[in-house]
């Protein structure tokens, strides 16, 4: 018992990098495949996404590795096409809804008082839907669009972040080196920018990270209901919603559900690996 | 000497749930560029709420504290006054007082930017500080974490120090530390105190520490300051029972089984203060008077004031013992 203690206190301390873990080496490797594909698309498949040249509803072959779906387009190119769309995509929506969120959440957080309790209340108003929903009338208002779409779900996606934000920059506000760099003369916007914001990077990059894989699948769930990216484009969503009409053809809509249910399964170990990582306390937590 | 900070019957409330809680009930003070002033008193008798409300922390409801001849007013959301920054306060804790996430250099230079210095010029000015509160000037880009108490308690004072302050308020900056850091850093603040002729205020419970290091002390007790004296008057010849009580509270460690006086009871809850002298519950010689009406602090020599009916105006104060 004792030596065991030892040893495991000797352990180096790199252990806890992110390479050390499984889940976030194969959620790396997966996400570099995808990107490895979206990059070199025109090189790696087989077909233009878009021809349709091929015969309707072949199944997978040597030639139609994934078969051709009902418009006789080749499934496998219009997947890899289809990773042009969602992984960017899902990258950039997170990247807004975190922007958004953020300023909210730190204007929140600071001013206190009667503008806390008003943004608060609004970000209730958004957490009160349920977020396909919301995402779906936004997008449907604006018009099917994939920037529209993109636009709905920033609107969906915003408020975790703020919440996170505000709770953070509450709990650090009230540290005494704030009040210290208030009396050498810095304002409270210096304060937030200089001394709150390095606290606030760590705990949003995390949660972004968390939510690539969530903005993927809203985006590929308004593509599915027609409110995203728009017939020909290539999009994994879109392709499932062709395999669901054709529930018979198995492989119209698997392979584009399978290659959603990987980048999603991949960004969200990925997601999980960096908060053990960033935040060693929950980490050692759920160890022990 | 010169009067650096001068407060005339400042009183601080704190406001909760509908009550009003007087942390500080009308103090009179004077702090003099050059000298250390002890502010003495035990828990929750509004020594730490005097010394926030004194560098604008707190708006007190009543009074008025100047400093080096200006009113200080509340801090606010916009910069603080580049007259006011020469006052600068040492906070308690060692840990919340620097920024976790950001370099040591950049936060002593913190004062220095703001005051609109070169970000270059600001580091090497950090790197200095650094070493005049005896920290390696390597320092200046390693993180808080990697330091301990009382290095940290230097680095606070440095960052301070970046201001050129004429007026520290200290606020407990040493009960945190373990006994070594303790010594170090009293002795580096007594050592700036000279060097830089400024004027500092030092809030502690630590009375043996304040009798080393100041040369005026405040006894404070639930909100009034019941004395203040010289070092030497107020502990050779203690006037008000408190602070009588207080010092013989100090344990010795000299062997000679002399064990401390226990002043008993607790701080009475400020919320209702007792009527009369605030100190006569637990005053082993109150009297019918004490009840009733409330002592002003009155002079009895030189720079000594004291609280307390037993002392008359004008004369050497009257001995008094507990036993």
């Amino acid at each position: 018992m004792k030596l065991n203690l030892l040893k495991s206190s000797n352990k180096p301390k790199n252990s806890e990098s992110i390479w050390r873990q499984p889940l976030a080496v194969v959620g790396i490797g997966i996400i570099a495949t995808w990107t490895f594909l979206a990059v070199f698309a025109p090189w790696i498949a087989p077909f233009d996404p878009n021809a349709q040249d091929a015969d309707k509803f072949l199944s997978p072959s040597s030639v139609h590795w994934m078969g051709t779906d009902e418009l006789n387009r080749d499934i496998w190119s219009r997947i890899v096409y289809g990773a042009r769309i969602s992984l960017p995509y899902s990258i950039l929506l997170v990247f807004l809804s975190a922007t958004l969120g953020s300023i909210v959440g730190a204007i929140s957080g600071y001013a206190g008082g009667k503008v806390d309790s008003f943004l608060m209340r609004v970000t209730d108003i958004f957490f009160a839907f349920p977020g396909i929903v919301l995402a779906m009338a936004v997008a449907a208002a604006l018009g099917p669009q994939i920037r529209n779409a993109v636009i709905a779900i920033t609107i969906v996606a915003w408020p975790v972040y703020a919440r996170l934000v505000r709770g953070l920059i509450l709990n650090a506000k009230q540290n005494d080196y704030v009040t210290a760099s208030a009396l050498l003369g810095s304002s409270s916007r210096r304060t937030m920018f200089v001394d709150l914001r390095p606290n606030l990077s760590g705990p949003v990059f995390v949660l972004a990270s968390l939510e690539v894989g969530n903005a993927l699948l809203l985006l590929s769930g308004l593509s599915f209901l027609g409110l995203g990216a728009q017939p020909p484009t290539a999009e994994w969503g879109a392709m499932v919603s062709m395999g669901a009409a054709n529930f018979d053809r198995w492989w119209v809509g698997l392979f584009p559900g399978l290659a959603i249910l990987t980048a999603v399964l991949a960004f969200n170990f990925i997601g999980d690996a960096l908060r053990d990582a960033l935040d060693p306390r929950t980490a050692k937590a759920l160890r022990d | 000497m010169k009067e650096i900070i001068k407060l005339s019957d400042v009183v601080v409330d704190y406001y909760r749930n509908g009550n009003t809680v007087r942390a500080v009930a009308g103090v009179d003070l004077t702090l003099n560029s050059g000298e250390i002033l002890g502010l003495v008193g035990e828990s929750g008798c509004g020594k730490s709420t005097l010394g926030k409300a004194i560098v604008g922390i707190l708006q007190p409801s009543q009074g008025e504290i100047t400093f080096d001849g200006q009113v200080v007013k509340k801090l606010t959301r916009g910069q603080r006054p580049s007259h006011f920054r020469n006052l600068q306060m040492i906070f308690q804790d060692p840990y919340g007082s620097l920024n976790p996430r950001r370099k040591i250099g950049v936060q002593i230079a913190d004062g220095l930017l703001v005051a609109g210095m070169s970000k270059k010029n600001a580091l090497a000015k950090a790197e200095d500080l650094l070493e005049k509160v005896g920290l390696p000037r390597a320092a200046i880009s390693r993180f808080p974490h990697q330091f301990s108490g009382g290095q940290r308690q230097r680095i606070s004072i440095a960052r301070a120090l970046a201001a050129s302050p004429t007026a520290i308020i200290a606020d407990e900056p040493i009960s945190a530390l373990d006994t070594s850091s303790q010594a170090q850093v009293a002795n580096l603040l007594v050592k700036l105190v000279e060097e830089f002729k400024m004027g500092m205020i030092f809030v502690s419970h630590d009375l043996s520490i304040v009798r080393r290091i100041s040369d005026r002390v405040a006894v404070m007790y639930l909100g009034k300051i019941v004395e203040i004296g010289t070092v030497d008057q107020i502990w050779n010849n203690p006037s008000h029972p408190y602070t009588k009580a207080l010092i013989s509270a100090i344990p010795h460690a000299d062997g000679n089984s002399f064990m401390p006086k226990d002043l008993p009871g607790d701080v009475p809850n400020p919320l209702s203060p007792p009527t009369g002298c605030r100190f006569h519950p637990r005053c082993q010689l109150a009297k019918p008077d004490c009840r009733i009406s409330e002592p002003r602090l009155v002079r009895l020599s030189d720079n000594r004031d004291v609280a307390c009916v037993l002392q008359n105006a004008g004369t050497s104060p009257n001995s008094i013992s507990l036993d």
